[in-house]
């Protein structure tokens, strides 16, 4: 029998300001000892959907289960959850010590020098025990939060965006550090952030959320391969949309017409209705293609899906190129290369044939905005 | 003539502290060396010869120790009033959305704004309208109500810097209301708190107008000063402001010695 003690279960669970929702209901269950993250633009719900699970913010409807107990009318400080806040909220008062004593001294624990001197040996920071917050560097302020929150072991640890203040290569650091963490003590970690590459790297689950709403969860390479929405598809990487059009069903393949070509998708990786003559989006990220000179058209195997266009720009990156490609079924085609054998030919205004293998194909619903989730640049603040 | 001028320049800041220091701290001279004067007549106002005759008698003169502690007694219980009556509204007015929220914010700067003599008329004819018996308690009143605004305005700026994400914090980690206040939200808080009470104890201290007006027959330290002027001076006087003079700096200096040792210890 596994154990369920660590379960987070949000049941219908939603969250409404004036005639604001900022949380439509949801349901949603984190299993025991995983790393589940909520990822999502900012004001899509996600610290509201955290605040509710650590009681700073009460659900205007629904409930939140951790095991078999209902927690929903419980205030925060009787919830066995913690919390490592965003921009940390360590008690500027206080040293590092008192800082991490201070969730088992409320709990009533007299002799709390030995788990306070482990925990800061855990994060090591066992030096900087009589030092004030302030005095410490961002990662070190935020490992402090992480052994404020550890050491009451608590059955789940919530973790808002931590790593957001930190420069990218301490992100980078602590996200390796964080997995560690929790792989060592076993506990629950629900963690938000609006980092899809973090989320990625770090969880075992991630739940997309928009406007409210989860719009997909799942393992990361499933969201990543999979995606059942433009929004998903275009938030974790990036997506090329062909419009194209139901022509036949043959087997487990739908194939597809667009523009005068023709194009194949497997069946399972359709989330649109395959009806003859229905409108699907079909997407394909621009790794998985490969790019030859329109002269070698003639040396693309068979049974790829192939589309013509002509480059419009190409950046080199080192350890690839990544080119933007004017097609007739698609305006801005981007395609990464690898720069293993570069072709010369291959520059702004060439002719060239796109193909991959059509299992790269995945299909959405045509009614949906073709753009949603791309970040704006104005935003990524 | 180059060489005196550059020096003149590069310490021409530390010249004009040391003026505006000499500017401000001349009366407290003057005071001082005063307490140590043996004057002729009834009037302190010319030096004579060195004397510690006050300093021994410092009660000397009649009803000048039981108005001092009339003062202090008034200037504590108008302190304790004005800093938790203010700390309360402080926390409110940041930290609450309620009606008449904007109101309170503006009518609560009124008696800093408000010329003291209108304010202390105004009290004078609301007490006797009331019937109230002018004495320590209509004082006191009085005192509560003109510190309170200044204790908000502390106690305000310290609380709108304060993160109310550390009282959540506070609560996610076990403690409850009372705990999270009296363990993260006071501490934080105290530095406001204390220029507050420090800035009402003053004002009450020294307040003459509005006491004045509304003290009836009793006489505080600042009344008896002021009619004690017009018979004479009393050296018993420049001894109180001495002693008063030096507990506050004496206050000062341990104030910063411990936040020197505070923050040495931290490093």
């Amino acid at each position: 029998m596994t154990d369920t003690s660590g379960d987070v279960r949000l049941t219908g669970i939603s969250k409404r300001y004036g005639s604001f929702t900022a949380v439509h209901p949801l349901d949603l269950t984190v299993p025991q000892g995983s790393f589940y993250a909520l990822l999502g633009a900012s004001g899509c719900g996600k610290t509201t959907t955290l605040r509710m699970i650590a009681g700073l913010e009460e659900p205007s409807t629904g409930t939140v289960c951790l095991g078999e107990q209902d927690v929903t009318a419980l205030p925060p400080y009787k919830r066995p959850v913690n919390t490592v806040f965003q921009s940390y909220a360590l008690f500027p008062h206080l040293d590092i010590f008192e800082n991490v004593a201070f969730g088992l001294r409320r709990r009533g624990i007299k002799s709390v020098k030995k788990q306070v001197g482990e925990m800061l040996d855990l994060v090591q920071l066992g030096e900087q025990a009589r030092k004030k917050p302030h005095q410490l560097s961002g990662g070190q302020q935020q490992r402090v939060a992480v052994a404020r929150a550890l050491i009451n072991h608590p059955k789940v640890l919530l973790l808002d965006e931590p790593l957001g203040a930190l420069d990218l290569k301490l992100r980078r650091q602590m996200q390796l550090e964080l997995k560690r963490i929790q792989t060592e003590v076993g506990i629950t970690f629900v963690h938000v952030t609006h980092d899809q590459e973090e989320a990625m790297t770090m969880a075992d689950t991630v739940a997309v959320m928009n406007g409210g709403r989860v719009e997909q969860q799942g393992a990361p390479a499933e969201l990543y391969e999979n995606p059942r929405t433009t929004f998903v598809a275009n938030f974790l990487g990036t997506s090329n949309f062909i419009a194209a059009e139901v022509h036949s069903v043959s087997g487990d393949d739908v194939v597809l017409t667009a523009g005068d070509g023709k194009l194949v998708l497997p069946r399972n990786r359709c989330a649109a209705a395959t009806g003859p003559g229905g409108k699907v989006l079909a997407g394909v990220r621009p790794e998985k293609i490969s790019l030859a000179h329109a002269d070698d058209a003639g040396t693309v195997p068979d049974g790829r899906n192939r589309l013509t266009g002509r480059i419009a720009a190409a950046s080199f990156l080192g350890v690839s190129t990544q080119y933007v490609i004017d097609s007739p079924v698609c305006a801005a085609f981007e395609v990464y290369a690898q720069n293993v054998e570069r072709d010369p030919r291959l520059t702004p205004g060439a002719e060239v044939v796109l193909h991959w293998n059509p299992a790269h194909t995945f299909g959405l619903d045509a009614g949906q905005d073709v753009e949603a989730g791309i970040e704006k640049v104005e935003e990524d603040a | 003539m180059r060489t005196p001028f550059r020096w003149l320049r590069r310490n021409l800041v530390v010249i004009a502290g040391l003026l505006t220091l000499a500017y401000l701290l001349l009366p407290n001279v003057v005071v001082t060396v005063f307490s140590f004067n043996k004057p002729k007549g009834r009037f302190n106002y010319s030096w004579q010869e060195f004397s510690t005759e006050a300093w021994q008698d410092p009660c000397g003169v009649a009803d000048m120790c039981g108005s001092l502690s009339l003062s202090l007694r008034i200037a504590f219980w108008a302190t304790l009033g004005a800093t938790v009556l203010g700390t309360m509204i402080a926390f409110a007015l940041v930290r609450y959305r309620f009606r008449a929220r904007g109101a309170v914010n503006a009518l609560i700067f009124l008696p800093m704004a408000m010329p003291e003599v209108v304010m202390a008329a105004s009290l004078l004819t609301l007490f006797l309208n009331m019937g109230a018996q002018l004495g320590f308690w209509t004082v006191l009143i009085a005192h509560i109500m003109f510190c309170l605004s200044f204790v908000v305005t502390a106690v305000k700026a310290r609380v709108m810097s304060m993160d109310p994400r550390l009282e959540q914090a506070a609560q996610d980690l076990y403690a409850g209301p009372v705990q999270t206040f009296l363990r993260v939200t006071l501490p934080i808080a105290a530095p406001g708190i204390a220029a507050g009470a420090l800035l009402a104890f003053a004002l009450s201290f020294d307040d003459f107008i509005i006491t004045n007006f509304n003290a009836g027959s009793t006489v505080t330290f600042p009344m008896f000063v002021w009619g004690s002027a017009q018979r004479g001076t009393p050296v018993q006087i420049n001894v109180i402001g001495t002693a008063m003079f030096l507990v506050a700096v004496v206050l000062v200096l341990a104030g910063m010695l411990v936040g020197r040792r505070r923050n040495r210890k931290s490093t």
